[in-house]
């Protein structure tokens, strides 16, 4: 038996709300197939299954925040009798949220307001403190009575909270994080986009709208072969040490309609041909704003890249996501003059910057990176 | 692909695939010469699902160089009627 648990989407989650069950019990389950549907503080996400096997039980009902690391359900291994484990003993229908809670969870589920007669799961009672609520006061309306985040704030006296504050409140907390914790630095270097306006121009004159490659697949393209060049900027600063990634999964900064931002993933980015990854990156902004993004979409990125190319900006310095340590940034590519030999010409440039956590690498080897990124744009063929 | 015959059948097109691009704005106010992109906060993306719309509601190919053409409303009903004889 294995535990289909709520996972931990990137450094800003805490909490998890399953949406809606894609499978039932006695419902067949392939790997990486979609499960269930599970709202975030940032987005609506699908997440996937990471064994195969049939799903025996759902512990968490719709409609209820959980910790993260919380089982959510019950799948049973292939060749596993139906029932045949007790499946995890702590884990009782109606509180699943007393079982994975987070290490912090203890200390708050010791606070003096827990004395109310109806349970109420961690989410909740965090939530009541933020908002100064006295759980006894509460009436919950959830599974068997249970206290739940609504109902806190409804016992507020406030409306059930807009997702653009939840996704503002949970971006505020990742990059406070980021700037209290990682010290820094920032690199820029402007690069001719000449060889690469001039082959994509050549490209996608013999092709029609539906299949023509933007200028952007090439910089991300760019960025991810660099990364594996200089492999210290890619990968996880946690525990105290570098954790290098040997894969490169881009995150993508995505602006959202209305504000705020996503970063999911595009995973194997370096390894992708540029007409597959062009198709990947316009569904993922698509799903970013429309709703699809998957789990692992959103739990990959060992580095991101932002581009605020389309509003005139020349540079922009990023913050890092944690526990990222390197942040990628185009500004918006135009003509700009450029010394070829001792004359000075307009070229098509982009000034690149590179955000990087100084603890997992120095100027020098970032500087590296930049310059890759210079070189093998100037062979876009070869991307 | 739906059949496109006059001008304010390219409008209609325009505007269904700019309210799905941009679902908060109000189009009933946006005036026809009014620069999509920077009105709307379109990105390159969302202005390649715009043409890519357009495409496959009238069947003509755009080249890349014509994309200035295609900055407001009026624009592309001008363009599209000039490729489509109309």
């Amino acid at each position: 038996m294995v535990e289909f648990r709520m996972p931990k989407l990137g450094a800003d989650m805490d909490r998890g709300k399953v949406v809606a069950w894609r499978k039932g019990p006695g419902d067949a389950v392939a790997k990486g197939e979609i499960v269930a549907e599970v709202e975030t503080d940032k987005a609506d996400l699908e997440v996937e299954s990471f064994t195969a096997g049939t799903l025996e039980r759902i512990l968490v009902e719709p409609g209820t925040w959980v910790p993260i690391g919380t089982p959510l359900a019950i799948i049973r291994a292939p060749g596993e009798a139906p029932g045949e484990a007790p499946g995890p003993a702590p884990a009782p229908p109606a509180e699943p949220t007393q079982v994975a809670a987070p290490p912090s969870a203890p200390a708050t589920a010791a606070a003096p307001s827990l004395p109310s007669a109806s349970p109420c799961s961690p989410a909740a009672r965090k939530r009541a403190e933020e908002l100064g609520v006295d759980l006894a006061q509460v009436k919950g309306t959830g599974p068997g009575g249970r206290i739940t985040i609504p109902d806190v704030e409804a016992a507020r006296g406030q409306a059930p909270e807009d997702p653009q504050v939840r996704l503002r409140r949970a971006i505020a907390a990742a990059m406070s994080r980021s700037k209290r914790e990682i010290p820094h630095y920032y690199l820029s270097q402007t690069l001719d986009l000449g060889p690469a306006t001039d082959w994509l121009a050549a490209a996608n004159g013999a092709r029609g709208v539906d299949s023509r490659l933007l200028l952007g697949t090439l910089l991300v393209k760019a960025a991810a072969l660099a990364l594996k060049e200089v492999p210290e900027l890619n990968g996880f600063w946690t525990d105290g040490t570098f954790q290098p990634s040997a894969a490169i999964h881009l995150g993508i900064a995505i602006s959202l309609r209305g504000g705020g931002l996503l970063a999911p993933a595009i995973l194997d980015t370096d390894r992708l041909p540029l007409d597959e990854l062009n198709a990947r990156l316009a569904d993922l902004v698509r799903r970013a704003r429309a709703g699809g993004l998957r789990a692992l979409e959103m739990a990959s990125a060992t580095a991101t890249v932002t581009s605020l190319g389309d509003r005139g900006v020349e540079a922009v310095f990023g913050v890092i996501q944690p526990p990222q340590v390197a942040l990628i940034g185009f500004g918006t590519p135009r003509t700009g003059p450029w010394v070829l030999g001792d004359r000075v010409v307009p070229r098509p440039v982009v000034t690149a910057t590179l955000s990087a956590d100084h603890r997992a690498s120095d100027g020098h080897r970032g500087g590296l990176l930049l310059e890759a990124m210079e070189r093998l744009l100037a062979s876009p063929e070869r991307l | 692909m739906s059949a496109v015959t006059d001008r304010g059948g390219i409008r209609v097109a325009v505007l269904r695939e700019l309210k799905r691009l941009a679902p908060e704005a109000d189009l009933a106010s946006l005036a026809p010469d009014a620069l999509l992109r920077r009105t709307l906060d379109l990105d390159s993306v969302d202005f390649l699902n715009l043409i890519l719309a357009l495409h496959r509601a009238t069947g003509v190919e755009v080249p890349e160089q014509d994309y200035p053409a295609l900055a407001t409303v009026d624009g592309c009903v001008a363009y599209f009627a000039s490729r489509l004889g109309l």
